[in-house]
């Protein structure tokens, strides 16, 4: 089943793009990320410009963030209050991040970039997430006392503290905004709404129940993408909808499933299969970084903008 | 775009009634009388528009003609020419990166050849340069040739044109011109799913005793049509609103989702 791309201007098998999307939303369900860091490579890898798969990921993570909250927000698993603050956070970040994006792409160094930056960011994460999740699980259930009060460290010390009951804090807006803004950055940049980074960053850094992290970081997300989005369409039009359609119906179906399936995963060992997962894509693409690639030239045609 | 489909059913009777003319302007040519330059050489396309719908995979032109007698044929055709950045990696600290740039001024988007015997058996380079017959003889100017040395610049737009190839946009091999007896001559033009939109040229160089003794040149179009005209139309004029509906569907579709799962 071919089918043409209209912004991307290349036909690709309709059939092979909505198992994609599937396969994906049912992880993204599941461990509560948008899943766009394995989407955008995938997208790369069957031939879409890396330009295309990264803003069109915007607008299908739009979608499947929006499908992932609603099953969180009825078991009430969404702390809105918190989530707000991170999205003033992250609307900044995706400004910034699209202009830095259209910098890139007339040096011609945007590959670079969003390689070399999965590669630090999924590795360094991943890894710290990996041997944190199979400590936890060796240690086994005894942390039965440290699961109600989250550890104090100083970044929760900075000024303008905020009450977030939901999540039971009591820390600086400026830690859940900064780490929204960064999380913007990477959905402008990498095509990818950040979910991998905000995870562990509230589970570890703001000390958020575990149960709240998912809900509230997708709903983060829906936010972040939806103006990435905008601004790629706006500026760049490099949203290709055919090719959302084809990614959401299978992503959004996808990740209903991996929800309900993630009722069945221990906090620990849902980090773990996620760490594995993150690590995984990272190493792939450190290795094309660093083997010789079969053809040294590219062609593009130039952007002045 | 809309006069192009109505034109498309009247247009192809048009081509064969025209196909039909011109065999028999060759027959009556081939007599005594060989009036004007132009009519030595006379070609058409089965099809002078590619439509571009939802379910493009690609597709074929085929191109016939007729010549006033023996001689040779090269049919070239061309795609509209844009600026090309060819980037060159390196290994900088253990990865590869972009190091080295040449821009081109022009390059043709899509280019392709066929011919009724091998090239180089037919003429000289000089005149195969003049006409742009063949991969070798393209004129793609760099965009600041002074600054980079001759075996830079070929060795750069050997790059270019071994890229184009792998994305089939520039032919491996020549294509094949077939005579049917003496002075009909068809040829068939493959279009693959990528192809760039924009209007084309097909040029019919008919060649005598290693010179070009005749040429026609016959406009192609290559566009987008239906579903797909439509969204790119919408994307490229109006792209604020364009953002925010792709939005807005996003939203619709996400919820429309959940909504349904919830019964499950």
């Amino acid at each position: 089943m071919q089918i043409y791309l209209p912004i991307a201007e290349m036909s690709v098998n309709g059939l092979l793009v909505l198992i994609m999307g599937g396969v994906v939303g049912f992880l993204s369900g599941m461990f509560g990320v948008g899943g766009g860091f394995l989407m955008t490579p995938l997208l790369i890898f069957i031939g879409v410009p890396p330009a295309i798969a990264v803003g069109t990921q915007a607008n299908q993570l739009v979608a499947a963030s929006v499908s992932g909250v609603l099953a969180h927000w009825r078991r009430k698993n969404v702390d809105v209050k918190l989530g707000l603050v991170m999205l003033i956070g992250g609307a900044g970040g995706t400004a910034l991040g699209v202009w830095i994006f259209g910098i890139l792409q007339t040096l011609g160094q945007i590959d670079l970039v969003i390689a070399l930056s999965y590669v630090l960011f999924l590795g360094g994460i991943g890894g710290l997430m990996l041997v944190e999740s199979v400590g936890a699980m060796i240690r086994g259930r005894k942390q039965g006392a440290r699961r109600k009060l989250h550890k104090h460290i100083w970044l929760h010390g900075l000024p303008f503290k905020m009450r977030f009951q939901r999540s039971r804090l009591f820390i600086s807006a400026l830690l859940p905004a900064g780490i929204g803004f960064v999380g913007g950055l990477m959905v402008a940049i990498m095509g990818i709404g950040g979910g991998f980074l905000l995870v562990p960053a509230m589970i570890y850094l703001l000390g958020m129940p575990t149960a709240l992290v998912a809900g509230t970081s997708l709903f983060q997300i829906i936010f972040t993408t939806a103006i990435a989005t905008f601004l790629q369409a706006a500026l760049n039009n490099t949203v290709d909808v055919m090719l959302a359609l084809l990614l959401l119906v299978g992503g959004v179906v996808g990740a209903q499933f991996g929800t309900k399936a993630s009722g069945f995963l221990r906090g620990e060992q849902a980090r773990a299969l996620l760490a594995l997962l993150v690590v995984g894509v990272a190493l792939r693409l450190a290795v094309e970084l660093v083997v010789p690639p079969p053809n040294l030239y590219s062609i593009a045609i130039p952007v002045d903008r | 775009m809309k006069p192009w489909l109505n034109l498309r059913s009247t247009r192809k009777r048009e081509t064969f009634a025209a196909a039909l003319l011109l065999i028999a302007a060759a027959m009556t040519c081939a007599g005594a009388i060989r009036p004007a330059w132009a009519q030595s050489l006379v070609a058409d396309l089965s099809n002078h528009l590619i439509a571009i719908n939802t379910g493009f995979v690609g597709t074929e032109v085929v191109l016939f003609g007729a010549t006033d007698g023996p001689g040779d044929v090269a049919v070239v055709v061309q795609g509209p020419p844009t600026e090309v950045m060819v980037r060159r990696k390196s290994r900088v600290a253990g990865i590869w990166i972009n190091t080295a740039s040449m821009e081109f001024q022009q390059a043709p988007s899509f280019y392709s050849v066929a011919t009724n015997r091998p090239l180089d058996q037919i003429i000289g380079d000089a005149v195969l340069a003049r006409h742009e017959i063949g991969l070798a003889h393209l004129r793609l100017p760099p965009l600041t040739p002074a600054r980079a040395s001759p075996e830079r610049v070929r060795e750069f737009r050997e790059a270019l044109i071994r890229n184009k190839q792998e994305e089939g946009l520039y032919g491996k091999t020549h294509g094949q011109v077939a005579f049917l007896g003496e002075r009909l001559f068809r040829t068939n033009v493959y279009f693959p799913a990528n192809v760039p939109t924009g209007a084309y040229t097909v040029s019919v160089f008919l060649i005598r005793d290693g010179d070009v003794v005749s040429a026609q040149t016959t406009p192609l179009a290559v566009s987008k049509v239906g579903f797909s005209a439509e969204i790119f139309e919408f994307a490229m004029r109006q792209s604020t609103f364009y953002g925010i509906s792709a939005i807005i569907f996003a939203v619709a579709a996400g919820w429309l989702a959940g909504a349904i799962f919830r019964k499950v």
